[in-house]
Parts: C-alpha cells; sequence; structure tokens
C-alpha cells in the first residue's frame, strides 16, 4: 500500500475516448461516486439495526458508539451484496481485498476513523451501460468498496450546541466509483437512473433517494477538445436526478464563465441548493485533510473464494440488460420496448405474465408502457399496486385481437376495469355494449343509408378522392356507435363502391 | 456468611491449591475473599485502581452455590484481579489513563466473561493498575499512582502489567490478568519473580481489551506457576468471532492436565529429554547485563540437566525490532486512541470556545506524555509522504522478522534467552528517557511483532537480589509445549516459590 501514488490515475483513462457534445465550444467531462446504502439488516460491523427513522442513538452499539474494547466484525451481507454488484456490471470481484482506516475527527465519527476499503476494493471494474437518445452507451467503473456511514449532526434541535444521533452510524454503504466517461448532464442523469436500477433491481439497495440511500457526487470538469483534463470540482449528495441536471449544468456554466474570465479552477468540494439553483464552495483542496489511511488491524483482509461468487452467480436472478435481450429474442421487441419494460423487476413480471396469457407480446408491451403506465403515473402507483391484474390486462387483449372489440372500445374496457366497476372484461363488455358488430347483414343495411344520405361523398369517391371515402367510413362508425370494425366497413364500402 | 477466622496461609496458596481447597469444602469463595480484600486493603505498592467488596463477595456467593450444587470445575471460586485495562460492567475501567477516569462498560471483556462468574467462576477482587493504555515498562506511566515492586520497594515492577505482577508477587492475589503489547507480560513477570505468559496472538479474544495496538495485543495469565498459569489460560483462551475477527478459530484447550499428570511422574529421568532449546546469539551480547545473563545461564543449565539440548540459533533482525515496533505500535495506538475524543464519553475539557479547541483540551488534559508522545509519532508516521519510509517499511522488516523465527525454529523447539536485560530500575530512574526504555524492550518484541507465545519463568536473582525471568518462546500455538517446559523446570527449582522479603 502507498500513498504517494494518485489513487485514480484518470487522465490516462481517457485516452482515444470520442469527443463529447461541446458547451460555449467546451467538452463536459463528469465521473460518478455513488453511495449505495446495502439493504442489509444489520451494520457492516456490528448487529445494531440499520432501519431508517428510529430515535435518535437507539440503533447504535457499543460497536457503533465506539466504545473502549469494542471490535468490528464483518457483516457476510454485506459481502454478498458487493459480489451480488460486482456480477451485475460484469466486474472482477478481488479474491482478496483490504479494510482500512481513514482517520479524522468528526463528532459524528464515533471511532475518529472511518472504515473503508482503499487500496484493494473488492469490486474492480466493470461498467454501466445505457441507451441515451437511442444510443448505447457505456459507463466504465474504477471500483466499488465497501465502507461503513457515519452518523448524523442535528444542528438545527439544539440552540449552541450539536446533537450527534449514530443511529446511521455503521450503516453499510457500496461506494460506486465510475471513469469520467459522461459528457453531459444528460449522461449523468441516465447512468445515474441505470445505476439505481440495477442496484434496486439486484436488491441491493432500497434506492430511495429522500432517505439518502443513494447518494451521488458528480466529478465535474470542462476542457476545450483534445486538451488535457479540467481540475474537478466535486457536487456532493445530489439526491434527485432533478437536482443532479439542474447541478451539473450550473456548474458547467460557472466553470466556463470563470475560465473565460480568466479564472483557473480550483479543485473544490461543492453543495448544490435547489433554492437558488447554484453550486457553492465547502472546501477547497488546501482544506484537504490528511486520513493517514492504514489497513484496519481489526480486520482480516476480506477473503472471497471463487466457490462464494459462483454461487451467488447461479442464485442471482436474471440481470435487466440479459433480460432485456431476451425479450426482443423471444418476444420479437423493439431494443426501445425491451428497455423499458425491464425498468423494475415487477413491471418486467408484468409483463410477462400479461404476455404469456394472451399470447400477444407487442399488444401486451404497448398497453403496459401506454395505457397501463399512464394510469399508474397519473395516480402515483407502483405497478405492484395496480387494480387491473396481468390476468384481466391479458384477457382484453385477447378481445382486441380476436376483433371483438375495438381500441376505443378497450380503453372504456380498461377504465372500469381500474375504476373497480368491474372485475371481468367480457361482463364489461356486454353491459357497455362494446361489441363490434359482427354480423355483416346488419353492418351492410346500415352502409347502404350512409350511401344513400351522402351522395356527394359517393361521387366525389368514384371521382377518385380519397379522403371522401374516409368520410364514409366516418359516417358509418357513428351510425354504428363505433361498434363497427373500420377496416371491415372499409371493405364493404369498396366493393359497394367498386 | 462463615464467622470462621480468615486463614492465615490462603494467600500462600497458588491457584491450583486454593481450588482443591474450595473443591474439598475446606474453605469457602466467600471466605477466601475477604481474606483477600482484608489483604489488598493494606496494600502499600499501589497495585489496584479500583475495588468493591459488594461485588466481590456477590460473585463469591455464586461460586459457593455453584460448588454447593455439586460443581467442580478448575477455577470455581478463586479469586483474581484483571489489569485495568480489561473493560467491566461491575468496576470501573480507565486503562489507567485520566481521559477514561470513572468509565464504567456497559460490557465486560471476553476473556472477563470466560474467566468470571458466568464462565469458570472466578472472583474478580478488582482492577489492577498498569502504564496507561499499557503504553510502558515501569508501571510509571500510570496517570494514577505509581507501582512499587513488592521485592524492593524503591523499584518499579515492570510495565505495563505492573500492577498484575506486584499483586501477583506480593500475594495480594493468587493470579491476575496482563496484556502483552511489546513484552507487557513477560517483563513484569520477570522482574517480581512470577510466572505470565503471552499467547499467540490472536489466541484470547481481544474483545473488551481497550486496544493499544491491535496487531499486537494479546491477553494473558500472570501468577506464580505454570501450572496456574495453564489453569486460567484454558478459561481465557479460545474463539470469539462475533466480536474478535482476530481471534483464531481454535477451540478452547486444557493445558493442565498434561501438567498435573507430569508432577506426578516427577521422578521421570531427563522428563525434557529431546526438547532443543535454542538460543539466539542476538540475547545473550553485551546488552545484557551480566547477573540477569548469570541467572539465565544457571537456569539454561538446569534445563540441560532435565534432558534438553541447547542450540545456537540467530534471529539476525532483533535490534531492528526496537524501532520496526515503535513505528506500528504508535501507528496503531494513534488511531484507536482517536475514540477518547471528549464527544461521547470520558474526559471533556471544562471550557472552549469551538469543537477544535473542545479536541484539542480534552486530549491535552486527558492523556498523559506517553499516549501523548506516541500519538504524536504514530501520525507522523502514517503522514502523507512518510508512511512509505516509515510504516509501510516497518511492516516489511516485521515479515521478515516473522521469518527470521521459522528459520531458527526448524533448529529447536523452543527459544530461550533473558526477558528483560537489567533486574527492575528505580522508580523515576529512566522516567524522563523514553528512548532508555524503548531499548529494555528488546528481547520481548521480535516475537511481540511475530505474534508468538511467549512466557517469563523465575530464573533466580540478580544484582539487589532481584528476580530475574527466563524468557521462552514458541512456536505458533505452541502454549502447551512452553507451558509443560516451565512446569518442568519448576518442579526441579523453587524460584517461583521465593518470597519478597517485604512479606
Amino acid at each position: 500500500m502507498s500513498q504517494t501514488q494518485p489513487i485514480n490515475p484518470f487522465a490516462e483513462m481517457q485516452a482515444g475516448r470520442p469527443t463529447g457534445p461541446l458547451v460555449q465550444g467546451y467538452e463536459v467531462i463528469i465521473g460518478f461516486e455513488t453511495h449505495t446504502q446495502l439493504t442489509t439488516q444489520s451494520k457492516i460491523f456490528s448487529r445494531a439495526s440499520t432501519a431508517f427513522g428510529a430515535e435518535p442513538n437507539t440503533q447504535a452499539s457499543a460497536v457503533d458508539f465506539a466504545l473502549p474494547g469494542a471490535l468490528p466484525v464483518m457483516n457476510k451481507g454485506a459481502v454478498q451484496r458487493a459480489i451480488e454488484f460486482g456480477l451485475a456490471v460484469n466486474a472482477h470481484i478481488a479474491e482478496h481485498s483490504v479494510f482500512a482506516r481513514k482517520n479524522y475527527f468528526y463528532p459524528d465519527l464515533p471511532k475518529g476513523y472511518q472504515i473503508s476499503q482503499f487500496e484493494i476494493p473488492v469490486v474492480q471494474g466493470g461498467s454501466v451501460e445505457f441507451f441515451l437518445d437511442g444510443e448505447k452507451r457505456a459507463v466504465r467503473l474504477v471500483r466499488a468498496h465497501l465502507e461503513e456511514d457515519a452518523g448524523k449532526s442535528l444542528h438545527e434541535d439544539f440552540i449552541g450546541m450539536s446533537g450527534i444521533d449514530l443511529n446511521r452510524a455503521g450503516t453499510p454503504l457500496l461506494e460506486i466509483v465510475t471513469e469520467p466517461d459522461m459528457r453531459s448532464s444528460a449522461e449523468a442523469v441516465a447512468y445515474a437512473k441505470e445505476l439505481h436500477k440495477i442496484v434496486t433491481w439486484i436488491g441491493i439497495c432500497d434506492g430511495n433517494m429522500q432517505e439518502g440511500s443513494f447518494r451521488c457526487d458528480a466529478n465535474v470538469s470542462v476542457r476545450k477538445p483534445g486538451e488535457p483534463l479540467g481540475t474537478r470540482r466535486e457536487i456532493k449528495n445530489l439526491n434527485s436526478f432533478k437536482f443532479m441536471q439542474q447541478a451539473i449544468d450550473f456548474e458547467v456554466r460557472w466553470q466556463i464563465e470563470q475560465i473565460e474570465d480568466g479564472h483557473t479552477i480550483q479543485q473544490a468540494t461543492v453543495l448544490f441548493d435547489p433554492d437558488t439553483g447554484e453550486t457553492r464552495s465547502m472546501r477547497t483542496k488546501e482544506d484537504a485533510a490528511d486520513y493517514r489511511y492504514f489497513p484496519d488491524p481489526d480486520l482480516p483482509p476480506l477473503v472471497i473464494g471463487r466457490d462464494w461468487v459462483e454461487k451467488t452467480r447461479a442464485e442471482m436472478s436474471e440481470l435487466p440488460r440479459v433480460m432485456a435481450a431476451r425479450f426482443v429474442a423471444d418476444y420479437g421487441l423493439p431494443e426501445y420496448d425491451a428497455g423499458q419494460l425491464t425498468q423494475s423487476k415487477a413491471t418486467a413480471a408484468y409483463f410477462e405474465a400479461v404476455a404469456a396469457a394472451s399470447k400477444q407480446a407487442k399488444l401486451a408491451s404497448n398497453w403496459v408502457m401506454g395505457e397501463l403506465s399512464r394510469r399508474l403515473n397519473s395516480e402515483e402507483k407502483p405497478i405492484e399496486a395496480s387494480t387491473v391484474s396481468a390476468i384481466q390486462l391479458a384477457a382484453l387483449i385477447g378481445r382486441i385481437s380476436d376483433g371483438t372489440i375495438s381500441n376505443n372500445a378497450a380503453r372504456q374496457v380498461f377504465d372500469a376495469l381500474w375504476t373497480g366497476e368491474s372485475q371481468d372484461v367480457d361482463a364489461i363488455i356486454e353491459a357497455k355494449g362494446l361489441k363490434q358488430m359482427s354480423d355483416t347483414g346488419e353492418l351492410e343495411k346500415i352502409i347502404d343509408d350512409v350511401l344513400a344520405a351522402n351522395a356527394k361523398n359517393v361521387e366525389e369517391v368514384r371521382a377518385g378522392n380519397a379522403k371522401a371515402m374516409n368520410a364514409l367510413v366516418g359516417q358509418a362508425m357513428k351510425a354504428t356507435k363505433g361498434k363497427a370494425n373500420p377496416a371491415q366497413v372499409n371493405e364493404l364500402l369498396k366493393k359497394k363502391l367498386g | 456468611m462463615s464467622s470462621m477466622k480468615s486463614s492465615p496461609d490462603l494467600h500462600d496458596l497458588g491457584v491450583a491449591q486454593l481450588a482443591a481447597k474450595l473443591a474439598a469444602r475446606e474453605v469457602s469463595s466467600v471466605e477466601a475473599t475477604q481474606h483477600f480484600l482484608a489483604r489488598l486493603a493494606q496494600d502499600k505498592l499501589g497495585a489496584f485502581l479500583a475495588t468493591n467488596a459488594d461485588v466481590s463477595l456477590a460473585q463469591a456467593k455464586a461460586a459457593d452455590a455453584r460448588l454447593a450444587a455439586g460443581e467442580r470445575t478448575p477455577l470455581l471460586g478463586v479469586p483474581l484481579a484483571h489489569k485495568d485495562v480489561f473493560v467491566t460492567r461491575d468496576f470501573p475501567t480507565t486503562a489507567g489513563s485520566k481521559i477514561l477516569e470513572n468509565y464504567r462498560s456497559p460490557f465486560d471483556a471476553t476473556v472477563v466473561k470466560n474467566l468470571g462468574i458466568e464462565g469458570a467462576g472466578m472472583v474478580t477482587l478488582g482492577k489492577l493498575n498498569c502504564d496507561e493504555f499499557a503504553m510502558g515498562s515501569g508501571n510509571d506511566n500510570s496517570a494514577y499512582k505509581p507501582v512499587k515492586n513488592p521485592w524492593d520497594l524503591e523499584r518499579i515492577p515492570g510495565g505495563s502489567s505492573g500492577g498484575s505482577a506486584a499483586a501477583v508477587a506480593a500475594r495480594l492475589v493468587p493470579a491476575a490478568t496482563g496484556t502483552d503489547t511489546g513484552g507487557s507480560i513477560r517483563q513484569p513477570a520477570s522482574l517480581t519473580g512470577i510466572t505470565g505468559i503471552k499467547p499467540t496472538y490472536g489466541r484470547c479474544s481481544r474483545y473488551g481489551m481497550v486496544a493499544f495496538a491491535s496487531s499486537l495485543d494479546q491477553a494473558g495469565p500472570m501468577a506464580r506457576s505454570a501450572l496456574d498459569c495453564a489453569l486460567l489460560l484454558s478459561a481465557m483462551a479460545g474463539p470469539d468471532p462475533d466480536r474478535d475477527s482476530t481471534s483464531l478459530d481454535l477451540p478452547a484447550t486444557d493445558y493442565a492436565t498434561d501438567l498435573i499428570a507430569a508432577s506426578q511422574d516427577a521422578a521421570r529421568a531427563l522428563p525434557l529429554k529431546g526438547l532443543r532449546i535454542g538460543l539466539p546469539t542476538q540475547f545473550f551480547g553485551a546488552g545484557c547485563a551480566p547477573d540477569v545473563l548469570a541467572a539465565v545461564r544457571a537456569a539454561l543449565a538446569e534445563y540441560e540437566k532435565l534432558g534438553a539440548t541447547l542450540v545456537d540459533v540467530s534471529l539476525p533482525l532483533t535490534e531492528l525490532s526496537i524501532p520496526v515496533y515503535y513505528v506500528i505500535a504508535p501507528a496503531e495506538a494513534s488511531s484507536n486512541l482517536s475514540r477518547f475524543d471528549g464527544v461521547r464519553y470520558g474526559h471533556r475539557a471544562a471550557n472552549y470556545t469551538d469543537l477544535n479547541d473542545m479536541y484539542k483540551k480534552s486530549r491535552s488534559e486527558g492523556f498523559g506524555d506517553e499516549a501523548t508522545r506516541r500519538i504524536m509519532i504514530g501520525t507522523y508516521v502514517l503522514s502523507h509522504g512518510y508512511y512509505d519510509a516509515y510504516y509501510l517499511k516497518a511492516q516489511k522488516i516485521r515479515r521478515l522478522i516473522a521469518q527470521d523465527f521459522q528459520t531458527a525454529f526448524t533448529q529447536c523447539d523452543i527459544i530461550a534467552g533473558p526477558v528483560s536485560p537489567t533486574v527492575a530500575w528505580k522508580i523515576g530512574e529512566k522516567s524522563d528517557d523514553p528512548v532508555a526504555n524503548y531499548l529494555a524492550d528488546i528481547y520481548t518484541l521480535s516475537s511481540s511483532l511475530a505474534g508468538l507465545p511467549g512466557m517469563s519463568v523465575p530464573a533466580g536473582f540478580g544484582a539487589g537480589g532481584m528476580p530475574v525471568g527466563l524468557q521462552l518462546i514458541g512456536n505458533y500455538f505452541k502454549e502447551a509445549q512452553l507451558l509443560g517446559a516451565a512446569h518442568q523446570f519448576q518442579l526441579a527449582t523453587d524460584w517461583h516459590l521465593r518470597q519478597p522479603p517485604s512479606l
């Protein structure tokens, strides 16, 4: 272990990368560090609970309070989740990684050091792939390492003093670090969303950004194309995708302005203020502490045998990108559909249930991404809370594909299912009289009436005006109150006018 | 409670003998406890930092109840005291430091639990003085009071487990726990004429030991004989995977039965026939005082009479163990002692202007000179730009030192030599010279750095009639072999039975 080497020699990793879109002639370079809180029941080095929201200091043990004589013991569940993440992003799982102490004094850091991984992290390399404007992108990961969270300082509740809550101290985190591979705020947000999807999909993180379970730090710099990397500033603790984009956009404009005004960028850590939409400096490099990292003598190196990795691989559920590829191959869906349907495990499972029951994959995809998503979004419900079951939606699709109802009628049926008016698709069709007219004799009679009443349009159709034909179809549909199959109406009209 | 007058002889009994008396119901644990409490109340040595008769007697009653119910386990009802670096629920724990004055732990250290009334059934008489955070070799770094050597009240008892050593030597307790980071069990045992063993690193759980240097700290027993140490170690040692990740995954071992069997077979000629004792040339050089060397050589001659053969071995990096140790141990200490920040427990300055001022004042007031010195050294060697030159290099040499031992162990079974280059020095003699103190650790540091078990066995007397200990170092997990070799020596000699003239 050595502290004289730069930790992340990013610059050389950027050689040969294509230039990104320019902002006022500058290329934007973004790298991410994301702290994902792992879903273990207990803390990373103690048995205290990790549940959010308890009374201050009720979920901290002797280890978390750093009482004399207390020692850390590794929570295997945290390691398990790190392995799962590594496999999900095609990374190398280190057989041998080392916990180190990062030493600094702060009241919410009870031991006076944070246990983290420094030189040898558990997850090395890997990449996160996603679509941006229909184009496939891959952001390379440097590493993901296990560490403990600090407690919280409560400055608001006490006059002239600060309170310390150590409930969060020792919560397991996986810090995921990228290469500076992103070239726009949009790409950064797309990366963050994809990462969020992966960690929640595999269940290692609950993804709750409000509670701080998924916190992003963005390292942002700008440069003229072809120049060496500029000095970066790190925007800390971005806890919503919206703020992420705003913060990066502001930061990019600010940096360009500074450079254009002849200033140089100082390496700094900044915070984004959502109220002003601006970033402001917390500390500069000059204030940077010497953390005096050294291997933690209380913890032996973390050893992960190949059998553990392979067992994990075998037991992991299908990853989103693998599932999306399968949707394309097995259901013949467009890549876009497959990507949308694999945004969450629940959505994918819902789609597969509808597709299996209806045997109409594309229709199932259209309905899940369309009407169902629209209703869920407008009522801010997760798909698990959908009042329309996959079986009901499949039955509805079945009635569309067998010609019983039109798409318009199907929407009315869906509404009825959604509001709970009835549970049965056929009963709704029957009760609302939505069945398409299939009796040719009755339809022919109606068409004859329409032709008689619209002699002018008939003339025009015969003269070769296609628009007039549409008008006739419209009239016929109106006359049947929408119950006729438009294709059938078209066909009959052509026959009668031909 | 019995009104029987306390037996004047109880404090002369070793652990095994006292346990036998308790098992035979010739004396109750309460009576034994009262006897020792009365005796240590007269302590003029400064060995104790805390006692609590109510707590001790309650434990003794519980032990008597177990005895009355027919339980016959080797340590049941026998009193002992703990070095004040083991945290205890029933007594304050200070680690000899002002920064932890009046600190009370909500839990017991694993070693305390294993030995105590929830485990082997021993009765805790109190907490024993030590150098602050176990940093020192004279017990003059205790923030509370120095400890006097019962063999000469003007001399130090050694350190850092000086209170433990003095209390055992003065028969204030039948046995005590100690901790050894760079010699803190062996050196005071040597300087007070008692027996002490530091087991292989990880053999005893470190859970509940106030940490000094995590990669070196190890608990061990201090008593008057190897047999008594074996009895205690059998209860102390064992895996503790849920509390200490560095505890060895080896089951608890009965170290005593073989020794007891050997006692009954004492007439056997050449009981140590085949045992090869390696003598590192570096342990027998000019750095060792002639009186100490003479006692050690005489003890080795005794070993030859018992059938052992002496072979010369070499530990070429012995001298480097001092700088290596005094880089690694302070580095770990500087980090381990960061938790004493005045925020959650321990000393906090009365007045301060802001957070940094609170840290500075609380820690400056709370830590003594030696702890402060080691925090500063440790912080320095871990600092950016110095880490490679100091800490990293020290770790590399540490590995080489461990390899040297393995080379030596291809030629011998046990390594022997002096524990300390001199007998106990006068109180205050080295107080202003930390380097002189550090140099005195030369024979114990290398085995600590290697994580090997080592012990001190009373081997005679040197200048001023002060005790001299023989150090025995074994290979990893060879505690039984060390204890066996020490026991044979004690069957043939009576150095360990000698009493300080002050008694």
